[in-house]
C-alpha cells in the first residue's frame, strides 16, 4: 500500500498544476453565475487548449488519440483540475460515456472522424436513451427505427437529454424490432442533433434552469454506416455506455463538510450559546459528511488501484453517486437549516457561497435520479454485486409489443 | 499510489481465513459462550503463538516478526470475521502499541518476548465508570512505583497477565505498566454484552508498577494508543459485518416465502445494499486508515477517526439487520446472528464510543481547516 504519489506521478502533478496556473489563472472561489452560452463558450476554449497541450484522453489508446496512461494520471489531473474549477461540465456525458461507446463499437474511420472533434471540444455530445415510458425501465423504449435501403428512418420521442440543446451529436437508442423480447430488439446509433426532423424542446426543471430537453424524432434519416455495433445488440452496446457512466458521474459538485465547516464557524448555534459548529448535533452530522466524503474518494483509488492491475469497473461503482447525491441534499439542507431564517436567502449577491448551497439543494433531488435512480442502484448492488435474485418479472419471454404498458 | 494490499499481504489472509475456519469456527465460540467459568479459548490462542501472529509487528530482537502494521490490519480483519474469543485485540492492538510507542528498551524487552509466544496477555485499562473518560475524570493515583484505584471495565482484564493503566500521576496523567499477578491487584469477573471475551474490574491497592514514557505525558500517550488501535478495530468490525453480510445473503437466497426467495423482495435487496455500501464506505476508510498507521503519517488522527466512525456504523446496522433477515431464527440462541450483534457493540464501546470519536473527529478537522 503506498499512498504518496510515485516520482512520475508527482512531476505529472506539478505539471499538470503549473499548466492550469498558467491557462486558468490561480484557483479562483467558487465561480459566480454566468449564463449558460458562457459556460459553453469558456468551456470549448478551455477544452481546444488542453487537448493541445496533450491533457485529454489521458488512459485513451493512442490511436484515437489518447496517452495510454494509467487510470492515477487521469485521477491526479482531474484533482488538480478541479482546484481550478476548470470549466468541463459540458464534455462529460459526450468524453465519458458517448465517446468511449463510440470507440467500442465504431467503424475505424468513423471513429477518427468523431473522437478527435470531441476530445478538442469542437463537438459536443449527448445520450439518448430515456423516454417518457423507459427511464428505471430503459429497455423498454418505443421510439423506432425502420430500415430503408442503406439508411435507417427514426420516429419516437425522447426525454431527459442533458445538453441536447447545444449538442452535435448523440448516442441513440431505438427499437428496431418490436416482435422481440424488449432487450433484444434495440439497436445503437450516432445520430447528428442538427439533422432534419430532430427537434429539441428544452424542459423547464425544478431548478428553475432547462438543462435538459424533449428529443422528437419525425422520419429522420440515419445511414447505416453510423450503426454502432450489430442490429438487435443494442442493449449490450447500451450496458458498455453505463458502465462508463459509473465511472464518469458521481462527484457530488457541490459544498462540502469542509465548506458547512467554515459557515458553521460564523453562524450562532440553535441553542444561542457559541456557534452552530460548537452544536453536538451538528458536529455528529459533520463528521459523517466526512467519512462519506472520504470514503467515496478513497474508494475510487481503490477503484483506479484494481484498474491499473487489469481489472474492469463493474457495479460496484454505483456506490459512488448513491453516497454522494445523499450527502449533498443533507449537507445543503443542514446548511440551510443552520441559517435559521436568513437560510431561505438564495441571492447570490446575499447568501453565503454565493447560494453554493442552495444550487446543491436544489440539483440534489435530480442527481439522486439522473444516471439511475438510488432504488436502481441499489437493485444493482443487491443483484449483480451480492447475487441476491432478480424481482419477479413479468417481461421475461413476452415479445415487446405485447407488454403490458401503463400512462 | 497503489490503494490495495499486496499479493502478500493477500496470501496471509487466505492463510489466515483458512486456519480460523478450522480453529475457530462460530462452534469453537460457542465453547466459551456457554461456559460462564470460561472467559477465552486457551487452545486456539496457542496455536495463534504458533502461527507467530502475536509476534507481526514485534521486532525481530524480541523474537517477533518484524513485519509491518498492514500485516496486523490483515490478520484483525480475520479475527473479526471468526469473532474468535481470544485476547488478540487488548494484547496486540493496545498493549504491545503502548509498550512500543512508549516503553524503554528495557520494558520491552521484559514483556515482548512474552507476547510473541503467547504467556503474556496484555489489557489495557483507562475507563474507570460510565461515560467517556476525561483528563479530569480519571481517579487512579500513581506515586513513582505504586498504583491504586480501579478501572472498570478492563476487556480480558480476568485473563491478563500485565495491564497498562492509565493513572494520575502528581499534576498529570501517567501510563504505567503493571504485572496482574500480585496480590495487590484484585480481579472480579463482570458479566458482559459479549461473554466470548472475558471482562473483569480491576482493584489496585498499592500494586508494585512502573511508568511507561514520560511523567505528565500519559493522556497523549494514550489518545495514540486509541488512533492506532481505532484502525486495526475498524479491521476487525469490517470483517465481522462481512461475515454477517455473506450470511444474510446466503439466507435470502435459501428461505422461501410467499412461493419466493426472500431476496427478490426489494425490502430485504435494499436492506442488503445498504449493507454493502456501509461496508465499503469504512473499508476505503479503513484502508487509508492502515495506510497512515503503516507509515507514521501525520494523517493518522482523522484516518484513524474516519475509519472507527465508519466501521462501527457499519458492524452496527450489518448485524441488526442480519439478525432481522433471518425473522425468528436469527432471534435465536443457536443461530450465530446474535455472536455478530453481541461483538459489534464490545467493539463500538471498546476503544471510545462513536459519540467520542465524531467528537475527536470534528475537533481534529477544526483544526486542520483553521492550519
Ligand atoms: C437531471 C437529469 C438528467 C438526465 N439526463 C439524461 C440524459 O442525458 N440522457 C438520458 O437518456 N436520460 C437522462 N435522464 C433520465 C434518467 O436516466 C431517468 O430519469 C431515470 O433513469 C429514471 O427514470 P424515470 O424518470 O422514467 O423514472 P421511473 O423509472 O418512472 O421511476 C419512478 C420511481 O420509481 C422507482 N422505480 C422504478 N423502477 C423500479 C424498480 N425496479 N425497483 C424499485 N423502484 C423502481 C424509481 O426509483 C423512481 O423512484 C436524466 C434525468 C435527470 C433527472
Amino acid at each position: 500500500m503506498d499512498f504518496n504519489d510515485s516520482s512520475e506521478e508527482a512531476a505529472f502533478r506539478a505539471e499538470a498544476r503549473a499548466w492550469l496556473e498558467k491557462t486558468l489563472g490561480p484557483p479562483a472561489s467558487r465561480a459566480t453565475m454566468k449564463t449558460e452560452g458562457d459556460v459553453i463558450k469558456a468551456s470549448k476554449a478551455y477544452q481546444a487548449k488542453k487537448a493541445a497541450a496533450g491533457y485529454v484522453g489521458l488512459t485513451w489508446r493512442k490511436d484515437v488519440g489518447g496517452r495510454e496512461l494509467p487510470p492515477i494520471f487521469q485521477v491526479i489531473f482531474s484533482q488538480e483540475e478541479q482546484k481550478f474549477q476548470a470549466p468541463v461540465s459540458p464534455f462529460g456525458i459526450g468524453l465519458g460515456m458517448c465517446i468511449p461507446t463510440v470507440i467500442a463499437f465504431h467503424s475505424a474511420d468513423k471513429i477518427k472522424r468523431y473522437v478527435g472533434p470531441a476530445l478538442r471540444g469542437e463537438e459536443i455530445w449527448c445520450q439518448l436513451f430515456s423516454e417518457p415510458s423507459a427511464g428505471s425501465d430503459v429497455a423498454g423504449l418505443k421510439t423506432k427505427a425502420v430500415r430503408d435501403g442503406d439508411d435507417w428512418i427514426v420516429n419516437g420521442q425522447k426525454v431527459w437529454t442533458s445538453g441536447a440543446h447545444y449538442c452535435d451529436y448523440g448516442i441513440l437508442l431505438v427499437r428496431t424490432n418490436p416482435e422481440k423480447e424488449k432487450h433484444k430488439g434495440l439497436t445503437m446509433f450516432v445520430v447528428n442533433m442538427k439533422a432534419p426532423g430532430v427537434e429539441v424542446r428544452p424542459i423547464h426543471q425544478m431548478s428553475g434552469g432547462s438543462n435538459f430537453n424533449e428529443v422528437y424524432f419525425t422520419d429522420v434519416r440515419i445511414s447505416d454506416s453510423e450503426r454502432l455495433g450489430e442490429v438487435g445488440n443494442g442493449w449490450n452496446v447500451a450496458l458498455v455506455t453505463l458502465m462508463n457512466e459509473r465511472l464518469a458521474v458521481g462527484g457530488s459538485a457541490g459544498p462540502e463538510y469542509g465548506e458547512i465547516l467554515e459557515l458553521a464557524r460564523n453562524t450562532p448555534s440553535p441553542s444561542g450559546k457559541g456557534s452552530l459548529l460548537q452544536d453536538q448535533a451538528f458536529r455528529e452530522k459533520l463528521a459523517g459528511w466526512y467519512v462519506s466524503a472520504e470514503g467515496y474518494t478513497l474508494g475510487k483509488y481503490r477503484t483506479m488501484t484494481a484498474l491499473s492491475k487489469g481489472q474492469t469497473p463493474g457495479p460496484e461503482n454505483s456506490i459512488g453517486k448513491l453516497l454522494n447525491a445523499n450527502r449533498m441534499q443533507d449537507l445543503a439542507n443542514a446548511a440551510i437549516e443552520g441559517e435559521d431564517h436568513f437560510g431561505i436567502i438564495s441571492d447570490p449577491a446575499v447568501a453565503p457561497l454565493q447560494g453554493a448551497f442552495h444550487n446543491a439543494y436544489m440539483w440534489a433531488p435530480g442527481l439522486r435520479i439522473a444516471g439511475g435512480t438510488d432504488e436502481i442502484l441499489r437493485n444493482i448492488i443487491a443483484e449483480r454485486v451480492l447475487g441476491l435474485p432478480q424481482d419477479v418479472r413479468v417481461d421475461k419471454g413476452v415479445a415487446y409489443k405485447d407488454l403490458p404498458t401503463g400512462r | 499510489m497503489n490503494f490495495d494490499f499486496s499479493d502478500d499481504q493477500k496470501m496471509l489472509r487466505d492463510q489466515a481465513r483458512k486456519f480460523l475456519n478450522e480453529k475457530s469456527s462460530t462452534k469453537t465460540v460457542r465453547t466459551v459462550l456457554n461456559d460462564d467459568a470460561k472467559s477465552f479459548d486457551a487452545d486456539l490462542w496457542k496455536a495463534v503463538a504458533a502461527q507467530g501472529w502475536l509476534g507481526v509487528t514485534i521486532p525481530e530482537e524480541h523474537g517477533g516478526l518484524g513485519l509491518g502494521r498492514l500485516e496486523l490490519c490483515v490478520l484483525a480483519e480475520e479475527i473479526g470475521r471468526a469473532i474468535a474469543p481470544i485476547p488478540f485485540s487488548s494484547t496486540l492492538y493496545f498493549f504491545t502499541e503502548a509498550l512500543l510507542s512508549a516503553g524503554s528498551a528495557e520494558q520491552q524487552a521484559k514483556v515482548l518476548p512474552g507476547v510473541v509466544d503467547g504467556s503474556v496477555i496484555g489489557a489495557f485499562a483507562v475507563s474507570e465508570g460510565p461515560g467517556a473518560p476525561s483528563p479530569t475524570s480519571i481517579e487512579a493515583q500513581f506515586d513513582g512505583s505504586k498504583l491504586t484505584g480501579v478501572k472498570i471495565p478492563v476487556t480480558d482484564g480476568d485473563i491478563a497477565t500485565h495491564a497498562v493503566v492509565l493513572a494520575r500521576e502528581g499534576a498529570g496523567l501517567s501510563l504505567v505498566l503493571v504485572d496482574l499477578n500480585q496480590a495487590a491487584v484484585k480481579r472480579e469477573t463482570l458479566q458482559t454484552l459479549d461473554p466470548t471475551r472475558g471482562h473483569a474490574r480491576l482493584t489496585f491497592t498499592k500494586a508494585t508498577a512502573e511508568r511507561i514514557g514520560k511523567a505528565g505525558e500519559g493522556w497523549d500517550l494514550a489518545e495514540g494508543v486509541l488512533d492506532r488501535a481505532a484502525v486495526l478495530i475498524a479491521f476487525e468490525q469490517i470483517g465481522g459485518s462481512q461475515a454477517c453480510l455473506d450470511m444474510s445473503v446466503e439466507y435470502a437466497k435459501g428461505r422461501y416465502a410467499f412461493s419466493r426467495q426472500i431476496g427478490s423482495f426489494q425490502a430485504i435487496k435494499h436492506k442488503l445494499a445498504d449493507m454493502y455500501v456501509g461496508i465499503e464506505l469504512a473499508r476505503s476508510n479503513a484502508y487509508y486508515g492502515a495506510w497512515a498507521l503503516s507509515t507514521e503519517s501525520s494523517q493518522l488522527p482523522i484516518a484513524a477517526a474516519a475509519a472507527r466512525i465508519a466501521a462501527s456504523d457499519a458492524y452496527y446496522f450489518a448485524a441488526k439487520e442480519n439478525i432481522q433477515a433471518h425473522g425468528g431464527m436469527g432471534y435465536t440462541w443457536e443461530v450465530d446472528c446474535h455472536l455478530f450483534y453481541r461483538r459489534s457493540k464490545l467493539l463500538a464501546v471498546q476503544a471510545g464510543g462513536p459519540g467520542v470519536w465524531k467528537e475527536k473527529l470534528v475537533r481534529r478537522l477544526e483544526l486542520k481547516n483553521a492550519a
